[in-house]
């Protein structure tokens, strides 16, 4: 059976030419990067590449960049540093619909270490409320830290504007980029941002590694106390392929943004106009403008997402619901539930997430399934008769 | 992944009884649209309140499909006081099992069994006795003593698994952890 893979928030498919670039390096170059020996050394020299393209994708110094196992490392490295730097202030603050990466961090903070956090909500479009935001800086809070993208709704969170305020007040700012990546251009410079999560499998190179910015002058310290990797900041022998993967993944995905914004945009908004159009008592989650070109997160009403996910995947279309029943919980996605989403559309909510890998061949395969699926579901639900909700 | 057996799979994607049901004289409904999950459930029961026909309308994910399709599957030809002994653990056992965190779909397909019961005999299902617990998903003290004694229940996991108490905004758990404590200091 043909897939047809539309979950490229979930992960991404590693790129051809990233796997080439690394396989010489999982066989006979297998030496340490530290070493002093050449054999060792000409490893060493391919991770500088690697940190220098790296540093391309998001106009960073190679120094700034540092290598770690994830995103969530990242994340939980940028708080930990945070709070190291400035150990009397008790205050963090962040919105209500982030990863479950960084979020499960916070109420551990606030369970074991006493800190206060502000999470600021968000309204039905997936907007923060700023002003809210603004408002909570204080001298008490030690940082900052706001996902780029929505991994959910691919809805964008204005970046530039709030780092700059967080500048004007001398606090620290953090942002998730692991869904931005590649889907948008990234500038720290431009952006003002202190530190920056990102991850290399959402961008075609492998699982297992990840990045955080680090901007220069900032006194960092390290979460994973070792040897003398990563100038200090991170310790452990480098996980050298997949940092030389990551290199090759950032400057493929630097050359795709262009693709992104038009070819994959356009598959994305011919997917939504079709199942809007063809299938009604639907509605898509989250503002249509500010949100990354590559994702749909679209709602069903009367039908649940765990059931639609069952019968798409019988054809071997991969996406992700929202559903309360596909993630282990009951209530519907945190995400939803922020946006005051009406539950008859929450329950069934399914993302499809593009990459440049996906064709308009794939959109139609998608269309001409969902649309029975969810007429089949529906015909044996409760409340919906007659075409429309009951 | 999907945990699900393979009569799982099979009742969910090929569902039988599904629909109204023509000529129906009990109706038995329980969940909501907020829970993600409601079966309304419709039986045809004759004078000698022998089920002769059933079927089912159902909102939710595959096991609350395949259980809803195999109470109406093991329902009909009983007697209603054959079916109202049914257990949620027959549901379950029909299907070779469902995995621990849908066990509130075979729950579900027993609750709406007794409805119908009830509403074919013109009984009044009274208020429910004890103190609530969760209001996300309406379930009092008695029904998490019962369902912790009869399912030897051990933790507040194991109570939302089953009855889905806790399982929304969370404010409940701890007064779930002490009603299972007070069970087990009973013995």
């Amino acid at each position: 059976m043909k897939i047809v893979y539309a979950d490229n928030n979930a992960t991404t498919k590693v790129a051809d030419e990233v796997i080439a670039e690394m396989l010489p390096y999982l066989g006979e170059l297998y030496g340490n990067p530290s070493s002093m020996h050449t054999f060792g050394g000409q490893v060493g020299k391919k991770i500088q590449q690697a940190r220098q393209r790296v540093a391309d994708f998001i106009n960073a110094d190679p120094d700034e960049i540092v290598f770690t196992s994830c995103g969530t490392e990242s994340d939980n490295a940028a708080i930990n540093a945070a709070i190291n730097a400035f150990p009397d202030k008790k205050h963090i603050i962040t919105s209500n619909v982030e990863h479950p990466a960084i979020n499960n961090l916070y109420k551990h903070l606030q369970k074991t270490k006493g800190y206060e956090v502000t999470f600021v909500p968000v309204d039905e479009k997936g907007f923060l409320d700023l002003d809210l935001l603004y408002k909570s800086m204080s001298d008490n809070t030690a940082i900052v830290s706001l996902m780029w993208a929505n991994n959910e709704t691919g809805v964008l969170f204005p970046i530039e504007e709030i780092a700059k305020k967080a500048n004007e007040k001398g606090i620290l700012f953090h942002t998730d980029a692991v869904q931005a990546a590649g889907k948008i251009p990234i500038d720290v410079k431009k952006t003002g941002v202190d530190m920056l999560s990102l991850s290399g499998h959402k961008i075609h190179a492998p699982k297992g590694i990840g990045v955080l910015y680090v901007k220069k002058g900032f006194k960092f310290s390290p979460l994973l106390i070792g040897g003398h990797q990563e100038k200090g900041r991170r310790g452990g022998t480098e996980n050298t392929v997949s940092i030389i993967g990551l290199g090759k993944a950032c400057e493929l995905a630097k050359a795709n943004l262009p693709i992104m914004d038009t070819r994959v945009r356009e598959l994305r908004d011919y997917l939504q106009t079709q199942l809007l159009e063809k299938i009604p008592g639907s509605s898509v989650n989250g503002d249509l403008e500010q949100r990354l070109p590559s994702t749909l997160y679209i709602g069903f009403d009367a039908v649940e997402g765990e059931s639609i996910l069952l019968m798409l995947d019988r054809e071997g279309i991969c996406a992700s619901s929202g559903s309360a029943c596909t993630s282990g919980s009951l209530d519907p996605s945190h995400v939803l539930m922020a946006m005051k989403v009406p539950f008859k559309s929450a329950h069934g909510s399914i993302r499809f997430s593009l990459s440049h890998y996906n064709t308009k061949e794939e959109m139609d395969i998608i269309i001409n399934t969902l649309v029975p699926v969810i007429q089949n579901l529906r015909d044996m639900s409760p409340f919906w008769k007659d075409g429309k909700m009951v | 992944m999907w945990d699900y057996t393979d009569q799982v799979k099979d009742h969910f994607l090929k569902p039988r009884n599904v629909g109204e049901l023509e000529g129906a004289n009990a109706i038995g409904e329980t969940g909501s649209l907020n829970c993600g999950d409601a079966l309304r459930l419709y039986l045809k029961v004759n004078e000698n309140e022998r089920i002769l026909d059933a079927s089912f309308m159902t909102f939710g994910c595959a096991s609350a499909v395949a259980s809803s399709s195999a109470l109406t599957e093991i329902i009909k030809g009983m007697t209603l006081d054959e079916a109202a002994k049914l257990t949620n653990d027959d549901i379950s056992d029909y299907l070779g099992g469902l995995p621990k965190a849908k066990m509130h779909c075979s729950v579900m397909g027993q609750s709406a069994l007794k409805k119908a019961i009830a509403n074919y005999r013109g009984v009044q299902i009274l208020e429910k006795p004890g103190q609530m617990v969760c209001e996300c998903f309406d379930v009092t003290d008695f029904e998490i003593i019962d369902a912790v004694k009869a399912n030897g229940l051990k933790t507040t996991e194991d109570v939302t698994n089953y009855l889905k108490a806790g399982g929304g905004c969370g404010q409940c758990l701890d007064r779930i952890e002490e009603v299972i404590e007070s069970v087990k200091a009973k013995g």
